[in-house]
């Protein structure tokens, strides 16, 4: 990437790659509605706006995943006919996404050569050649015969970059980077995303969070709703203005929240081990109490073992050794059915995959689970008429946007299904709240809405397990946080006495002997 | 029992082991291919009759049996392209696709059979000159090893050679390592600018082809006519064998001869008539692919999204 510079028409500062009027439009949505977005040789450049608000799309299109139905994408002022990824590599674009491209049970060359124009008969000498000297420049250390599948989400990121750069791409766009990535983490990426900059590669960054773009950015693009709200230069705003032209109205940067006490514990998990299929995400001894009327937050990079926690709580598995007492009663062994009745709220990572049936109505997935309560079913009959009641109620409480409760599902927004869940969740009054990434991939509104409900039911008495990669939310709603590492609790402590670096630091795995396990 | 452990028996046994192993393993090592890109092709079965018919009526018409392999290889390629149009383009549910194509392929060879061949009602039954086998000189010569191994069909001999130029395609090139980056994750190739249908469609095409000549051994080398039920479920020991040797080349290889030795036996347990369960032999498989499914659990080879489609631009 290096000599990136040299080739091209374009000189620093000059337009390299120009979306001029973009149209997409997915059955019901707008996605990209004429947006218009100037990049710039050598800046980086990011596209900043909510969940929803076409950033995405917009880059997918640079990318030749999706075609526009209307407008043009320029490449040094030349009109570039996208059909498929293929053609944008050819033109000198990559793309890191969201969700890993990579084929886990490979080795990072082989994630490296595919695609590449190596030679038909494996050679991957010059390969690795090339990745160890990558590697080495940039201070990262990563086995290049490694499985891919085991390495880290940090070091897998990595390899996402360089086999994007691989190509010898002069614009590289990189969606949500930091998503999955230790507050160190991200200084070390941004310091080399700099550096390559002033070697001369394009970068256009795709996120939602304010910071980054203050910390990164040369100049930044503003999307709400599908449509372009501005381009400005970073030096000129700051993190009010974007928020508001991200939200289209003043933000509260804070959730409100009134000191708690915790009563008695209402889950007591002691010394719980849980070996996962893959060997990943396994809990080695994990212990973690949570009292009524208290929300603890568990800090941690993805893949350390939050879905053993979650489902050893729920019941879903069960660990192999150590207990798991809710409400005062052993349920290391008993079924996610049993362990509901107890008072227990889930609220699954996976709301599509593990939260709800899409292609059921919203009245349906607003009882599911519950359906063999006696107000929604008698002799194994359902209930229609109090089924019915209930959903109109929820619909109204939660404030779920659907058309009717007949609906399905599937239709309905991020934010909308994650009400849904809440509203079931949440109707019996719940002891425990289990909470594994509840506001992912929801837009400013929902989200404040989610952590604004979590809050309500911790003051109503409640106790919530909040787990998420979020540290903004661990700061803002937890009472207590304790840092997951490699299947264990490495540290508990209070927001207060704590600082976002001391707790990626744990993220990260430096322990520090003065705070143990509790 | 003991004139039944005899020298000669034994030798039997292992001479027949590879003739009953061949259609398996020119099947299996095609369909792993196949599976590789991330499509299972079920209709192996079908595609076997397919094939052995039109190498039969190839070789019939034509009186010359290598003609006959080319007509075999042209019917199960054809089957296996119908395969690559239902899954690849338009992304029908494998399953389905598979067992639809799975009754066409032994409803339209059966039809076919007695279209040309049955006059005023009744099938005549015609038969070749089947294919002797290929005696390799002096080390066929060899005592017990030669016959053994140097004394096969031509076709046993391409079976066998077919299980490291398998492994060697699909590891040791990059169209392989590419083609089994799909078959775990089409959309990571997708986005490195891979063509995924162009190899599902070569993959799938060249599976059917393979097992055409696997049911073209049976018509043309091990027997030398066609009839209903020739097949007789050896495409589903085949589809078996892949999941038995978990997706490796090497181990279709082990599993297709277990297979080819346990019939083997079975066959010259009845012939002597010794009187034990040869059933009990034919189930073993079966259960033998059982027991490496649950082995291999954690560390199965089995491509990470077979029979599920890909549609780019979808999460």
């Amino acid at each position: 990437m290096a000599d990136a510079a040299q080739s091209g028409a374009a000189a620093p500062g000059e337009n390299i790659l120009v979306a001029e009027d973009v149209t997409k439009v997915f059955p019901g949505v707008v996605a990209n509605d004429s947006v218009s977005v100037e990049i710039r040789r050598a800046e980086i450049h990011c596209l900043l706006g909510e969940n929803g608000a076409g950033k995405t799309t917009l880059a997918d299109i640079l990318y030749g995943v999706y075609r526009p139905e209307e407008g043009q994408v320029l490449l040094n002022g030349r009109p570039l006919e996208l059909h498929s990824p293929r053609d944008a590599i050819e033109a000198g674009i990559g793309m890191v996404h969201q969700h890993f491209e990579l084929v886990p049970p490979m080795s990072v060359i082989e994630n490296v050569v595919i695609g590449t124009p190596a030679k038909q008969w494996l050679d991957l000498t010059e390969a690795r050649r090339r990745l160890e000297e990558f590697f080495a420049d940039y201070d990262v250390e990563i086995d290049p015969d490694a499985e891919v599948g085991r390495l880290s989400v940090g070091e897998q990121q990595w390899v996402e970059i360089f086999k994007t750069l691989y190509f010898g791409v002069e614009i590289l766009i990189l969606d949500e980077p930091t998503a999955v990535l230790t507050p160190q983490g991200i200084d070390e990426l941004f310091r080399i995303l700099r550096r390559m900059r002033d070697e001369g590669l394009t970068i256009i960054l795709i996120t939602h969070k304010l910071k980054e773009v203050m910390d990164l950015s040369d100049r930044v693009t503003v999307l709400r709703r599908g449509k372009v709200v501005g381009t400005v230069d970073t030096a000129d705003v700051d993190q009010r203005d974007l928020a508001r032209m991200m939200v289209g109205r003043e933000v509260l940067m804070q959730a409100d929240k009134a000191a708690s006490t915790a009563g008695e514990p209402v889950l007591e998990v002691d010394e719980i081990h849980l070996r996962s299929d893959t060997g990943r995400g396994s809990l080695e001894g994990l212990s973690i109490t949570v009292g009524s009327g208290e929300i603890v937050g568990i800090a941690g990079v993805s893949g350390n073992g939050q879905n053993a926690l979650f489902d050893a709580v729920v019941g879903v598995r069960h660990p192999e050794t150590g207990s798991i007492r809710i409400a005062g009663q052993d349920t290391t062994e008993s079924a996610p059915h049993r362990i509901a009745t107890l008072g227990v709220a889930s609220v699954p990572a996976d709301r599509i995959a593990q939260g709800l049936m899409m292609d059921f109505s919203v009245k349906e997935n607003l009882v599911l689970g519950n359906q063999r309560e006696r107000q929604f079913s008698r002799a194994g009959i359902l209930n229609r008429g109090h089924i019915d009641a209930f959903a109109t109620e929820s619909i109204d409480t939660f404030e779920i946007k659907t058309p009717s409760a007949a609906q399905i599902t599937r239709t309905l927004s991020g934010g909308n299904l994650q009400k849904i869940i809440m509203a079931r969740e949440l109707s019996g009054q719940p002891q425990l709240i289990v909470a594994h990434q509840p506001t992912r991939g929801l837009d400013i509104a929902a989200t404040e809405y989610v952590r604004r409900r979590l809050i309500q039911e911790r003051d109503r008495g409640a106790g919530v397990l909040l787990m998420s990669e979020d540290l903004d939310e661990i700061f803002q709603l937890s009472d207590r946080i304790a840092v997951i590492y490699d299947g264990r609790i490495v540290a508990v402590t209070e927001p207060d006495a704590t600082t976002l670096e001391e707790i990626g630091m744990h993220m990260a795995g430096a322990s520090d002997t003065d705070q143990g396990p509790p | 029992m003991e004139d039944f452990l005899t020298y000669s028996v034994i030798l039997g046994i292992f001479v027949t082991t590879f003739k009953i192993a061949t259609p398996l393993l020119i099947a299996a090592t095609g369909e792993l291919v196949a599976e590789s890109s991330g499509i299972l092709n079920l209709s192996l079965e079908g595609t076997m009759t397919l094939g052995a018919f039109t190498g039969f009526l190839v070789a019939n018409e034509t009186g010359n049996l290598w003609l006959g392999l080319v007509g075999a290889a042209l019917g199960g390629g054809a089957l296996g392209l119908l395969m690559a149009v239902m899954t690849a383009t338009v992304k029908v549910n494998q399953i389905v696709a598979g067992l639809a194509l799975n009754i066409l392929g032994l409803g339209g060879a059966f039809f076919w059979y007695r279209s040309v061949y049955e006059e005023g009602g009744a099938v005549a039954f015609p038969t070749v000159d089947r294919f002797q086998t290929a005696t390799i000189p002096l080390l066929s010569d060899i005592p017990a090893v030669g016959e053994v191994f140097f004394d096969q069909h031509w076709l046993t001999y391409f079976g066998i050679l077919m299980v490291p130029a398998t492994f060697i395609f699909l590891n040791r090139t990059k169209y392989g390592l590419e083609l089994r980056s799909i078959g775990h994750n089409p959309e990571a190739c997708d986005m490195r600018g891979v063509g995924i249908i162009s190899r599902q469609y070569t993959a799938v095409i060249y599976g059917g082809v393979m097992a055409g000549l696997g049911g073209a051994y049976l018509s043309l080398a091990g027997g030398n006519q066609f009839f209903d039920d020739i097949v007789a479920g050896r495409g589903w020991i085949a589809l078996a064998i892949v999941i038995f040797g978990n997706w490796r080349a090497s181990w279709i290889l082990g599993g297709s001869l277990l297979f080819g030795f346990l019939e083997a036996t079975q066959l010259s347990l009845q012939a002597s008539g010794v009187d034990l369960p040869y059933q009990l032999l034919l189930a073993l498989p079966f259960l033998l692919t059982i027991v490496a499914l649950v082995f291999n659990r954690s560390r199965s080879q089995v491509p990470l999204s077979l029979t599920i489609p890909y549609h780019r631009g979808e999460r």
